[in-house]
């Protein structure tokens, strides 16, 4: 099956029931996705899906033919987000990072406070009681390189 | 330049932030097979018959007979079988492990077991049997209540609590030259290694223990571990194949550990102006069907049930209680949150009967230097209750939203309330704690067996580190925790790992820099090769304690805090909204202030979440709503804006001043948010005061 995998066309053979969370992980090799409860209740899963914050664990993989699938290996390490999650405390133990980072960047630049807790309410963090992960979004868009990430 | 105070970059974020940090579920082993558990459906009785209704082709299977060594998951009783062998005492109780390279096959295996069922018992009030019992006395309490001027009794009740650590527990085992290795998703290494010792019948160096990322603990990975690495160890050992078990959501939380539910009650006797006099306190909890942590959670928890107060004549008495329920085990306060809600419940209550504000009855009775506590031990400086309850006060605007909101559907409520550092009594000493540092061709390495678990323990470390060799931070590296290569540093637990390991490493790195001779690390070693210094846990002069009877020193210091909540009351729904904390902490001196709040920050919601949220639903002796689509945890919308205050007050024996804060936390928001529904008029003595509660109690008012 087709689809755009982080930017790159990509043919990827799985079962098209298969979970898109199994498929990216098992098949396409991208562990950074995470499973935290399988049911679409904490989002660490999250990715993009032609720009849309899904849940990973409740797309079955034939509904991403054609799309463009977007994981946190496709930020490249150094997005804004990323630096301000590392700077600000934003991420802990790191397991609710990469669904939590994604579900951010689908709010767009320079989201309001209440965009970012609604925005985020689907995506459970137990580490931080969610400040830090506030001010690290907050920051990310007020520093350099952001208008490289806006473009991006 | 200086990095202790500052919030350097943490070394694990880099990895983290770009989904490159691998966790157990993320790794794979040439060959590996998948593991399943097969457990108990029922809560009290013994195994008939088991019968496997699949074809056993191409599937390892093993059960108790296949158990190498001794049947336990060895801690502190060794009474907990690794695998049933006819009693069952809990519902999930691990019966017959599976393996398989399919992983569909697997889960479509079916095991039937028959059972001869008896008798459970499920409440701990009325269970005839305990896993533990203690006495802490003080004075003359008779003489103490006949002096009183008034008696305030009361009965304080908390439930379960789920960890919900993001990540699952997991494991895997490799079977490696005559033994095993396994990587896993744990908080003590060595307590797994022991445990896998006594399982497998191995020696010391035939068993190795590798942490992979944790993606959470809590508490909740420095017990269980024990028991999931053993599985994944015996089929890899029978299969001579990797194998691998990660629990989905609903089997962890359906057969892990949980909070210990408790039931505190409470007897006061206080003069009328505001002095208590004397403090009866009985604390019970439910341990579930195994020993396993209950000794020393009860423990932790009776001497934190009379609060941060002074009074002569104190009874507490502490008694957990065996049910057929799964053991509750270790999670962040370890006891000390069910006997803090109590009391500070309770003094609110003692304020409402005195007509006091509870400010100045905490104000009156709060400990100071000098005075002793429950366990008679005798305050030093670092004893900081009355600053914290001042600034909390003042920066919350309490006094005036107190009288502004007299009458409203919005209430405002604080605990005050403090933690010792460490582990209880002579822990540490029996524990003998020791670290490695050792140089390289980059600088230094630091060999701990404390794990990363998300808090910032190779930051702080490195930070500690760093600071004492006066080298630069980027030269400090951190071994992964993996028994065959650190020293035994004991485990990461009990607001320990910054106080007390960091203050071993903070010795390794002063005698290291004293035997540099000048030249920094990475030339010594080009010059002379490698230099090891290992120190050993020393507890800082004049800390007694004795055992037997609960008298002494309990902890080498405490960590104080006062929270404060603000609420409001939805009348149509009774849903309790937690709008706004103030939340007040002095632990010494934080290290890295960004990961330090971040502590504060997250122990808070979790007792947020405790409070109001969090409701384990037991029925017929399991979890009966183990999915988080019906055990909701704080989401961003259920948690309160936070305003952190961190106080310093440098503790000499702790590295540059610190002392511990990664449970402290946990310990407040919840008595802080039933004070605040007290204000509102609803006299809530639970958690979590769920809206049905509330409901009840806001009828009682009306009544009244």
């Amino acid at each position: 099956m087709r689809l755009v995998l982080n930017g790159s066309p990509v043919e990827v053979v799985a079962h098209p029931m298969k979970r898109l969370l199994d498929v990216l992980r098992e098949e396409c090799g991208l562990t950074g996705t995470k499973e935290g409860c399988g049911e679409g209740e904490c989002g660490a899963c999250t990715v993009l899906v032609d720009g849309e914050a899904v849940c990973a664990c409740l797309v079955p993989f034939a509904q991403v033919r054609d799309c463009a699938v977007r994981t946190i290996e496709g930020l490249g390490g150094d997005h804004p987000l990323q630096t301000a999650f590392t700077r600000e405390g934003g991420a802990q133990c790191g397991m609710c990072t990469p669904g939590m980072i994604m579900a951010a960047l689908a709010l767009g630049p320079k989201p309001s406070l209440e965009r970012i807790r609604v925005g985020l309410a689907g995506n459970l963090c137990r580490c931080t009681g969610y400040e830090a992960i506030y001010r690290a979004i907050q920051r990310a868009w007020q520093g350099e390189g952001v208008s490289k990430a806006v473009r991006g | 330049m200086p990095v202790v105070g500052q919030s350097v970059p943490r070394k694990d974020g880099a990895a983290k932030v770009a989904g490159a940090a691998k966790y157990v579920d993320d790794i794979t082993f040439p060959g590996m097979l998948h593991g399943r558990t097969i457990r108990a459906t029922i809560p009290c009785g013994r195994i008939r018959d088991i019968r496997l209704d699949f074809d056993p082709a191409g599937f390892t299977i093993v059960d108790c007979s296949d158990i190498p060594g001794r049947n336990v998951v060895s801690l502190i009783e060794d009474d907990q079988p690794c695998l049933v062998e006819r009693e069952v005492r809990h519902v999930a109780e691990p019966v017959m492990l599976l393996a398989h390279e399919d992983r569909e096959k697997l889960l479509a295996a079916k095991v039937h077991i028959e059972y001869e069922p008896a008798t459970p018992v499920y409440d701990a009030e009325r269970s005839p049997a305990a896993h533990k019992h203690i006495v802490i006395e003080k004075g003359d309490l008779a003489k103490g209540f006949a002096k009183a001027d008034l008696v305030v009794e009361g009965e304080y009740r908390t439930g379960h609590q789920e960890h919900v650590y993001i990540e699952t527990n997991g494991f895997i085992a490799v079977p490696e030259d005559g033994g095993i290795t396994v990587h896993g998703s744990l908080q003590c290494p060595f307590y797994v290694h022991k445990a896998l010792k006594h399982l497998l019948g191995l020696p010391d160096d035939k068993v190795r223990v590798i942490q992979t990322e944790p993606g959470g603990g809590f508490g909740g990975k420095e017990e269980y571990p024990s028991m999931i690495a053993g599985h994944a160890a015996l089929l890899a050992l029978k299969a001579r194949r990797p194998v691998k078990i990660v629990y989905d959501r609903a089997e962890d939380m359906w057969a892990t550990t949980k909070r210990h539910p408790s039931v505190v009650r409470h007897r006061t006797g206080v003069m009328r102006d505001g002095r208590i006099v004397a403090m009866e306190v009985a604390v019970l909890l439910d341990g579930g069907a195994y020993v396993t942590l209950s000794p020393v959670v009860l423990s932790r928890g009776c001497i934190h049930a009379a609060g941060p107060y002074r009074c002569p004549n104190v009874r507490i008495e502490g008694r957990a209680a065996f049910t057929n329920t799964n053991p509750n085990g270790a999670f962040r306060g370890f006891g000390a949150p069910q006997t803090e809600f109590a009391v500070e419940v309770q003094m609110d209550r003692i304020a409402e009967r005195l007509g006091m504000d509870p400010v100045r009855l905490r104000e009156i009775n709060a400990l100071r230097p000098g005075d002793t506590t429950a366990t008679g031990q005798i305050m030093g400086k670092d004893c900081s209750a009355l600053m914290v309850l001042k600034e909390a006060v003042k920066r919350s605007g309490y006094r005036r939203k107190r009288r502004a909101w007299q009458g409203t559907n919005r209430g405002i409520g604080l605990a005050l309330f403090y933690h010792g550092s460490g582990f209880t009594g002579s822990g540490e000493v029996r524990l003998a704690s020791k670290c490695s540092l050792a140089t390289t061709e980059r600088g230094v390495l630091i060999l701990v067996a404390s794990t990363e678990i998300g808090q910032g323990t190779r930051t702080m470390h490195a930070q500690i580190v760093a600071d004492t060799l006066d080298i630069p931070f980027e030269q400090v590296d951190v071994a992964v925790p993996d028994t065959a290569g650190v020293p035994d540093s004991g485990p990461t637990v009990a607001s320990r790992t910054c106080m007390v390991v960091g203050r071993i490493l903070e010795r390794c790195a002063k005698e290291m820099k004293e035997r540099l001779d000048g030249l920094g690390p990475g030339e010594h070693y080009r010059r002379h090769g490698p230099m090891v210094i290992t120190k050993e846990y020393e507890p800082p002069p004049g800390i007694v304690w004795d055992d037997a009877t609960y008298r002494g020193d309990a902890y080498a210091t405490y960590s104080w805090a006062c929270d404060v909540a603000e609420v409001e009351l939805d009348p149509v729904t009774y849903e309790v909204k937690t709008r706004k904390m103030t939340v007040v902490h002095e632990f010494g001196r934080p290290i890295h202030p960004v990961l330090a709040r971040g502590q504060i920050e997250g122990g808070t919601a979790q007792g947020v979440g405790y409070a109001v949220l969090e409701h384990v639903v037991m029925q017929d002796g399991a979890m009966a709503n183990a999915q988080l689509t019906n055990y909701t945890i704080p989401t961003t919308l259920d948690t309160p804006r936070l305003d952190v205050v961190m106080l310093e007050n440098p503790y000499p024996y702790g590295p540059f001043g610190a002392k511990g804060v990664g449970e402290l936390p946990m310990d407040g928001p919840a008595p802080a948010i039933v004070n605040a529904m007290r204000h509102i008029g609803l006299d809530v003595r639970e958690v979590p005061a769920l809206p049905e509660v509330l409901m009840e109690k806001a009828g009682e008012a009306v009544m009244r």
